[in-house]
């Protein structure tokens, strides 16, 4: 079987991220009477249970950087985020009318508010307020957690008009592990050889995974490999960076693209971190609440909406990044007025000046235009860490 | 034009409660108790009681640092060390605070707590918040996760995750700080007293219903409610407090005397609003001035629903259900209820207290209320038919306070209330 060729891909997957009117969303859901889409926002749910239900899990993850924002000004005020008002202003254009329910994780005040709004202003639509844990130990938060999974499966029960069975959970849990193993492939096969997978092909890779039934974006992710071990191409003297802080509203292609051009290679990152929340296969046995519960509780990533128990531990994912992906420095690219990113910068800039490790931070909206001085800022730190740094 | 040196009439229940806070101050930097930072919504002031631990509150020494015109530079002083322009300003008051000595308002340094109780509830930041103190003072940290009730319900699984935390996290960690073994039946006695203030605190949020209305609900509600939501509810000086708050507002409404403001009673009773958002810190008289000087009175606020909302759906801290009663409180704080409850909650302020209108205090600080308030705001206006009417402020940072702006608007604002009225759409209806 040959492979797609790499470009093929990347224009499909660049087709999809273009595409405000989730036209592959729709088609999917046109496909089969009685079809329902689930919309989510970041960072996680547990997309397990929609898929169980026979549900489309579909990511939403703001208008993006050319979207023209009219109405969705009106909703917030200028010191609020960018992803809230373009979100509004898919759904009040129709953009969304295909959607059957929307989930909001407990991820920031702002995104807890959305839930309002959709509650206020869509009253026909299925909305659910994800609240995850922040306590992490089975008999506390994990019963909590358990009860909050039951409660979501019977929402969606009672939406799609059938039951979900463990039997399908257990299935739908499989065929995300299989997902997830590909998404770490490709995470993987970028810090091995990042002029083999540029950060902007990866992204669009993973942002197909927004919109795609999980099972085509598997074989997407095993095409694109594929096809871009069978390409190799011209390696340069870049850095190698991890990105942080992009894991909410996401930073403009154009940004990441600039990153790269300016001598970052991004060996790895935090958008799209639903794709690899869990850092473990889940058990396909057994009680798959309890199975999910334990793996959120006790595998999984760590970010800024989460609280960490223990001191010592703060950062240690992003440490634990640097050290696997081989990354000589961190760019914390951070969405204005994004409460957990900002607010979590301090502590993990502490993290990074206790051990030498060069950093440099920086903020953007979804539709940040002017990418010259991210450039000049990238391009000043990959020098500098070219020339000085002990790496 | 800012009156801050002219004298400030005060009332008998205000010079008690400056005691108290004075007092607590003391009590904190004595060093003589333990002492655990927490925050003001959903506060567990009863539970640190059971243990002897003196009760100091971020939130509320940032504000007292704002009106005494310090957080500027305590705010500079954060950003100066790597914090964001864009972030929460009570935060960075705080951590600058700390920067620049950490004086308590008593003039005492403050001490290193003991513990952080983070209390995480109705607001992301106080989660960031305490993971930033607890870099600093690396004491025991308990975290009390209380889940956003986003169905306009409390339900049985987010109630018992509270009690599970409280008896198994939160109590067993004040236990090992304090040395004291936890005694439900002081909790109980406690929460008895609590329920007794409570019930006089409602009594005086109802009683802006009267025209005129005796008593500011937002500025002065402020000082009204200060007791109940920091260090002092379930002590015998909180029922004392209240007591006498509503004795003095008992004699204001016989004697049918207009809201009480620094400068002394208002002449006239022109506007009626129910205010949404917390007020501006740093310029707190100027602000309030603006509205008595125009003849408006603020009957009803969502700010004195921040700690616990009591008059909604009748709470009050129950000694028979200790723990449960707890949890209920702290899931009933108005910024963790979703917003068509919010929604709700004002357009009845709006009709009950028959206001003149909503009126919106942005605060570009605080997401937890800000987020959503446009949306909130034509919501009300379209179920009360009253106007509304939304400004922009901060909590403690001077930078964004502009009075010309606030005063333009609120001008506006009485005109087009002055308007409706002439068009004969003001007319309130009573519930």
């Amino acid at each position: 079987m040959s492979a797609k060729p790499v470009e093929k891909i990347v224009d499909f997957c660049q087709g999809i991220f273009e595409d405000i009117t989730f036209a592959k969303a729709r088609q999917w859901k046109d496909a089969q009477p009685g079809r329902k889409v689930i919309g989510y926002m970041p960072v996680y749910v547990p997309r397990e249970i929609i898929h169980a239900a026979g549900m489309l899990p579909l990511g939403i993850l703001g208008g993006g950087a050319d979207m023209e924002v009219i109405h969705g000004d009106a909703y917030y005020q200028s010191y609020i985020c960018r992803i809230p008002r373009s979100t509004i202003e898919l759904a009040i254009t129709g953009k969304l009318d295909f959607v059957d329910g929307m989930m909001f994780p407990s991820i920031c005040d702002v995104i807890r508010n959305l839930s309002g709004i959709w509650q206020i202003m869509f009253k026909d639509k299925y909305v659910r307020y994800f609240d995850a844990p922040q306590n992490f130990k089975d008999e506390i938060g994990g019963v909590f957690y358990s009860n909050e999974l039951r409660e979501l499966k019977e929402g969606l029960e009672k939406l799609g008009g059938r039951e979900i069975t463990d039997a399908q959970i257990n299935n739908s849990i499989a065929v995300y592990n299989e997902n997830r193993d590909w998404v770490n492939r490709v995470y993987d096969f970028r810090a091995a050889t990042p002029w083999n997978a540029p950060a902007a092909e990866v992204y669009l890779l993973m942002r197909a995974g927004m919109v795609l039934p999980v099972e085509e974006h598997t074989q997407l992710m095993k095409d694109y490999l594929e096809a871009a071990a069978a390409e190799p191409r011209p390696m340069r003297d870049n850095c190698r960076v991890t990105l942080i802080g992009t894991f909410c509203e996401q930073p403009p292609l154009n940004l990441i693209k600039s990153l790269e051009m300016a001598g970052c290679y991004i060996v790895d990152d935090d958008t799209m971190l639903v794709t690899r929340w869990l850092l473990e296969a889940v058990p396909t046995d057994g009680d798959p609440i309890d199975n999910l519960s334990k793996a959120f509780l006790h595998h999984s990533a760590e970010t800024a909406a989460k609280y960490e128990v223990n001191l010592e531990e703060k950062g240690s994912y992003m440490l634990e990044s640097i050290r696997k992906r081989g990354a000589d420095g961190v760019i914390f690219a951070a969405p204005s007025f994004c409460d957990p990113a900002l607010l979590d910068q301090p502590m993990m800039v502490h993290r990074l000046e206790a051990l030498g490790i060069p950093y440099i931070t920086m903020q953007y909206a979804e539709n940040s235009g002017q990418m010259q001085p991210i450039r000049e800022q990238a391009g000043t730190f990959a020098d500098s860490i070219k020339l000085w740094s002990s790496s | 034009m800012n009156n801050s040196n002219q004298d400030v009439i005060k009332s008998n229940s205000q010079l008690l409660q400056k005691e108290m806070i004075s007092r607590n101050y003391d009590r904190i930097t004595s060093g003589q108790f333990k002492v655990s930072s927490t925050f003001v919504p959903g506060n567990l002031n009863e539970l640190l009681m059971c243990f002897d631990i003196a009760n100091n509150l971020p939130e509320i020494n940032a504000i007292q640092n704002a009106m005494r015109k310090k957080s500027g530079d305590f705010i500079t002083e954060a950003e100066r060390s790597g914090h964001s322009e864009d972030v929460c300003t009570y935060v960075k008051a705080d951590i600058g605070m700390m920067e620049k000595g950490n004086i308590a308002p008593n003039g005492k340094p403050f001490p290193d707590p003991d513990m952080l109780l983070l209390s995480y509830t109705g607001c992301f930041t106080f989660l960031k918040w305490f993971e930033l103190l607890r870099e600093q003072y690396k004491c025991p940290t308990v975290m009390l996760h209380v889940p956003y009730a986003a169905d306009g319900k409390v339900t049985k699984n987010m109630r018992d995750y509270i009690v599970t935390q409280l008896k198994e996290e939160v109590i067993p960690t004040m236990e090992k700080i304090s040395g004291i073994k936890f005694d439900i039946d002081r909790l109980r006695e406690y929460l008895r007293k609590s329920a007794q203030a409570e019930n006089d605190l409602v009594w005086m949020l109802e009683q802006s219903k009267h025209k005129p209305s005796p008593i500011d609900c937002y500025f002065g509600g402020v000082y009204y409610m200060g007791p109940i939501f920091t260090a002092f509810r379930g002590t015998d000086e909180a029922i004392v407090y209240y007591k006498l708050l509503r004795e003095e507002i008992q004699q204001r409404i016989d004697l049918g005397l207009c809201a009480q403001t620094p400068e002394g009673d208002m002449s006239e009773e022109k506007y009626r609003l129910v205010v949404e958002g917390p007020p501006n810190w740093t310029s707190f008289r100027e602000f309030w001035k603006m509205f008595y000087e125009m003849g408006a009175v603020v009957v009803a606020s969502s700010y004195t629903k921040v700690g616990g909302v009591y008059d909604y759906d009748n709470f009050r801290h129950d000694p028979d259900h200790p723990l449960e009663s707890l949890a209920d409180y702290c899931l009933g704080v108005y910024t963790n209820r979703n917003l068509p409850t919010r929604v709700d909650m004002l357009a009845r302020n709006v009709k009950e207290y028959e206001a003149d209108g909503l009126l919106i205090n942005s605060i570009k600080s605080c997401n937890s209320f800000s987020a959503g308030q446009l949306v909130m705001m034509r919501e009300i206006e379209k179920l009360t038919g009253k106007p509304g009417a939304f400004i922009e402020t901060d909590l403690v940072d001077p930078r964004y306070f502009s009075a010309a702006n606030v005063k333009n608007r609120l001008e506006s604002y009485f005109q087009m209330i002055d308007q409706k009225r002439r068009a004969g759409g003001s007319a309130t209806v009573a519930v």
